[in-house]
């Protein structure tokens, strides 16, 4: 059994295997939508290594991160753009 | 305040090439360091792959590769991003924390490639990723196991992200090739000579005997309420409707040319120009691995280590991999005709459908203007954080627009990173 | 081929000629517009947008007043990709010294009927809560707007096009002669008036008018809506922005309707590379930082360059060019030399020019913007 990390993702919190990066803590609490066009449409990764930015979300306050490039820590806040 | 390292060697991207350029280069007590935008070493092949679970699993070839690096006592620097050149022999990069100025004697470009993305109806909505993308995110721990999964798009990597989704528990429902079977079975047929990767082909094949393998079948639409739910597949004169949770989908790949370009590399035909000693055309810097043609892991290995060797002089043990090389190359100019973008793909995108997915820009809206710069200028295209990356890549494709030259920075980066830019002399520290 | 003489030919398609080619289609003339590139891609580009009365000098208080009264003519009427936005502008005062230039602008401003108010410390930090601690107030200029101005210049070049005006692009002008524009295919466009508006490049068809390009960078940042509220300009910028011959930046930040930033501004002479200078931009971005400390963790998507066209008085060349009068007869006219203000001064250079050419009284006196007074006694 791997260890865990627990983030909250929009103040769920979830636990994930160490390692895992915030679009993972994402998709673990169910969410397809990371963020919101500037049309209004939902949007997730799509890369998955760091060029696109569709899976930007705010981490511990921080606006525009990638959520595939950045890894889990405990007690991150991640908060993605949409409902 | 900015740190400041100096490497005798610093070496950009930390995937097989980059790996193997670094462990040649690591000789006689050099500094040596490997810089990764990545949260961890090993590129996108290898990515999330550690010594152990590699030993232990199916390769062997990034284990010992991996083994090598530790053993040579190269720096990975991880989640680094290179953004900008504050001036000759230094780069400036960013990290979560803070940014630092890299300073380097060489310096080799091995920053690898990226997946080009085709815009049609639907290829926006959650659950539409990269081919390569999708194993991308799997192996940085995206549960995958029991979801439905229709692999699309181009190349011999559609069969090896299918083979490692399935490993990981997905259900692949299809494997569309848009080329044609015939110049897949020329290109087979030419892999005679090279038993390795008809081996590895014929694995994939094997492990994937139960899932459907079309070609000459390309997605047309994906379809979803608010995430993917199914796409919809031209298959021969018809199409046909899979229903599934994600579609990964990726039409082959384009180097990344960002940084050689900001650096003054010349470029051919698309990627940066060599000599045989993996030199570009500014002296002391070093290219390999994708970033001079997309080629595939073996001749990423092999390029790395020429221009890890040539790096330090060590030209003997470069010119020893030229044969090596050379019937790399011949895979790849077979792979690029075997799998050339038909096209009928160009046609994918209707008036509506965004081909700027940063500024929602619709393909109407481009098609108004005559050039890249043009469009760009009065549509937001190529405006937004990716920087062009996915539709710069994508109108080339449909329009033969050829982007503007680079700016720093490379890569969207923090006023105070790039605020870390002083006059020569002036920089705080050492 | 022959062609039949345009009344006036202009020469650029920047958001200056954009402007001229629209006044005069409106006023029933023929038009015809040409430049070598995008409408809209040089300078007018590569600046702000921002849309400001400015108080260096009398005239160039007058033709700043009259033409953001011409901008609000047209406002509305402008697409959203226009980006039109009226946020005001806050000149930010440092220190008590600062403030006390900020009162005697606030009197010059209203007393010339612009509205302006003083903000001591605390109304600029309730105003502004990412402005750093410490600043000694600011002026508050509401009615200054912002655009973007490649989209407005497209949107002239339309009207113009919906008045007649042909619109030739992607060919350059080569030579202003006797007998009209000569262009790079060898064609020739006859015309009764000739309108040089190609910016710092305007000495290259019309030798001798001593303009000096003055290199310019912008950086803009990812959406960060309501980070600033207003255009935020160091009090500082106009020494700056009157130094000649050094190099200097200073703190001028823009909000954007999409949430984005543009960061500026730094001033270069003697720069002839269109590369972004990474001393300076590191400058120019600390420079902003001293005020905006918070900007040191937002996102930078993409920096660039542009010159701008300084005259030696800091006052445009409009009107009537004497010194190329042998070759064109007469019939040559300016429209350059605006140096940081060429989007906000655009729409009264056109008003200026269609009067001068119509023989009409204009709404400001034209003759401190008349090139004449820069041209030396030889060329005449």
């Amino acid at each position: 059994m791997s260890r865990q990390v627990t983030v909250a993702v929009n103040g769920k919190s979830v636990s994930v295997p160490a390692g895992s990066t915030a679009a993972v803590a994402v998709a673990a609490v169910g969410l397809s939508q990371f963020r919101t066009s500037v049309d209004g449409e939902p949007r997730g990764p799509l890369c998955g290594m760091g060029i696109c930015f569709e899976c930007r979300v705010t981490i511990n306050g921080r606006a525009h991160r990638r959520s595939c490039q950045t890894v889990c820590t405990a007690g991150m806040e991640i908060c993605t753009d949409g409902p | 305040m900015a740190r400041n390292e100096h490497y005798d060697v610093l070496i950009v991207g930390g995937g097989p090439a980059g790996i193997a350029a670094a462990c040649c280069a690591a000789r006689a007590g050099r500094r040596v360091a490997i810089v990764d935008d990545n949260p961890a070493q090993g590129g996108q092949i290898w990515r999330g792959m550690t010594e152990e679970w590699t030993a232990a699993t199916q390769s062997p070839l990034a284990a010992s590769w991996l083994r090598r690096l530790r053993e040579a006592k190269v720096e990975v620097l991880a989640g680094t991003q290179i953004v900008a050149r504050p001036r000759d022999g230094v780069l400036l990069a960013e990290t979560d924390a803070d940014a630092c100025l890299l300073a380097y004697d060489k310096l080799i470009l091995a920053a690898g490639a990226r997946e080009r993305f085709l815009p049609f109806p639907g290829w926006t909505l959650p659950g539409v990723t990269g081919a390569g993308g999708l194993q991308s995110l799997v192996k940085s721990g995206l549960p995958i196991a029991g979801r439905r999964v229709a692999v699309a798009g181009s190349g011999p990597v559609l069969l090896a992200v299918a083979d490692c989704l399935r490993d990981h528990g997905a259900e692949i429902c299809l494997i569309a090739e848009q080329a044609p079977w015939p110049r897949l079975v020329r290109f087979g047929c030419g892999l005679i000579g090279s038993p390795g990767k008809l081996l590895q082909g014929a694995g994939y094949k094997w492990r994937l005997k139960t899932v459907r393998y079309r070609t000459g079948c390309w997605p047309v639409a994906a379809e979803g309420d608010g995430k993917l739910s199914s796409v919809t597949f031209h298959a021969g004169s018809k199409t046909r409707t899979v229903a599934c949770d994600y579609l990964a989908c990726g039409f082959g790949f384009v180097p990344s040319l960002e940084l050689p370009t900001l650096l003054d590399c010349r470029l051919d035909g698309g990627a940066v120009w060599i000599d045989d000693w993996q030199e570009t055309s500014v002296q002391g810097i070093y290219a390999a691995g994708e970033t001079t043609g997309v080629g595939g892991v073996d001749l990423a290995l092999i390029e790395g280590q020429i221009a890890g060797y040539a790096a330090i002089d060590c030209q003997d043990h470069a010119a020893r991999l030229f044969r090596a090389r050379e019937r790399g190359r011949r895979f790849v100019g077979a792979l690029d005709r075997a799998f050339a973008l038909r096209e009928e793909l160009k046609s994918l995108a209707t008036a509506e459908t965004p081909v700027c997915r940063c500024e929602d820009v619709s393909r109407q809206q481009l098609e108004a203007y005559g050039s890249w710069r043009e469009a760009k200028l009065q549509t937001r295209c190529g405006m937004g954080p990716c920087q062009g990356r996915v539709c710069g890549t994508a109108a080339e494709f449909l329009f033969d627009w050829q982007r503007e030259s680079i700016r720093p920075p490379i890569f969207p980066a923090d006023v105070g990173t790039l605020a870390e830019i002083r006059p020569l002399g002036k920089q705080p520290g050492k | 081929m022959s062609t039949k003489a345009a009344d006036v030919v202009v020469i650029g398609a920047g958001i200056v000629g954009a402007a001229c080619a629209w006044e005069f289609a409106r006023e029933g003339m023929s038009v015809t517009l040409i430049d070598s590139g995008a409408p809209g891609g040089g300078a007018t580009a590569a600046g702000m947008g921002h849309v400001a009365v400015m108080d260096d000098s009398e005239p160039q208080f007058a033709l700043t007043r009259y033409s953001q009264q011409l901008w609000r003519e047209i406002v509305d009427e402008l697409p959203d990709d226009c980006e039109y936005e009226t946020c005001g502008t806050l000149w930010i005062a440092a220190d008590d010294e600062e403030l006390a230039e900020v009162r005697r602008k606030q009197q010059a401003y209203t007393r010339r009927g612009i509205d302006a108010e003083v903000l001591d410390a605390a109304a600029l930090a309730r105003a502004e809560p990412n402005l750093r601690s410490g600043l000694a107030g600011a002026l508050r200029v509401p009615g200054d707007l912002v655009v973007f101005p490649p989209c407005v210049a497209r949107w002239l070049i339309a009207g113009a096009t919906e008045c007649g005006a042909q619109v030739r692009l992607g060919t350059a002008a080569v030579e202003i002669s006797d007998r009209g524009v000569r262009l790079a295919d060898d064609s020739l466009l006859p015309a009764g008036a000739i309108i040089n508006a190609t910016g710092h490049g305007a000495e290259r068809l019309t030798p001798g008018l001593s303009l000096q390009p003055r290199k310019g960078h912008l950086a803009i940042t990812d959406r960060y809506p309501g980070f600033i509220h207003h255009e935020l300009i160091e009090l500082g910028y106009l020494k700056s922005a009157a130094a000649v011959g050094t190099d200097s930046a200073a703190m001028n930040v823009q909000p954007r309707i999409t949430g984005q930033m543009l960061i500026g501004s730094s001033r270069q002479t003697g720069q002839e590379s269109t590369d972004v200078d990474m001393a300076i931009l590191g400058r120019m971005l600390r420079r902003a930082m001293e005020y905006l400390p918070a900007l040191a963790r937002v996102s930078t998507i993409r920096t660039w360059t542009g010159f701008r066209a300084a005259t030696a008085d800091k006052l445009p060349l409009i009107g009537r060019c004497s010194s190329g009068q042998r070759s064109s007869q007469g019939r040559l006219y300016l429209a350059t030399g605006h140096e940081g203000l060429g989007i906000t001064m655009a729409p009264g250079t056109a008003r200026l020019l269609v009067d001068a050419v119509m023989g009409r009284e204009s709404a400001i006196p034209p003759e401190p913007y008349l090139p004449a007074r820069l041209e030396k006694g030889d060329s005449a």
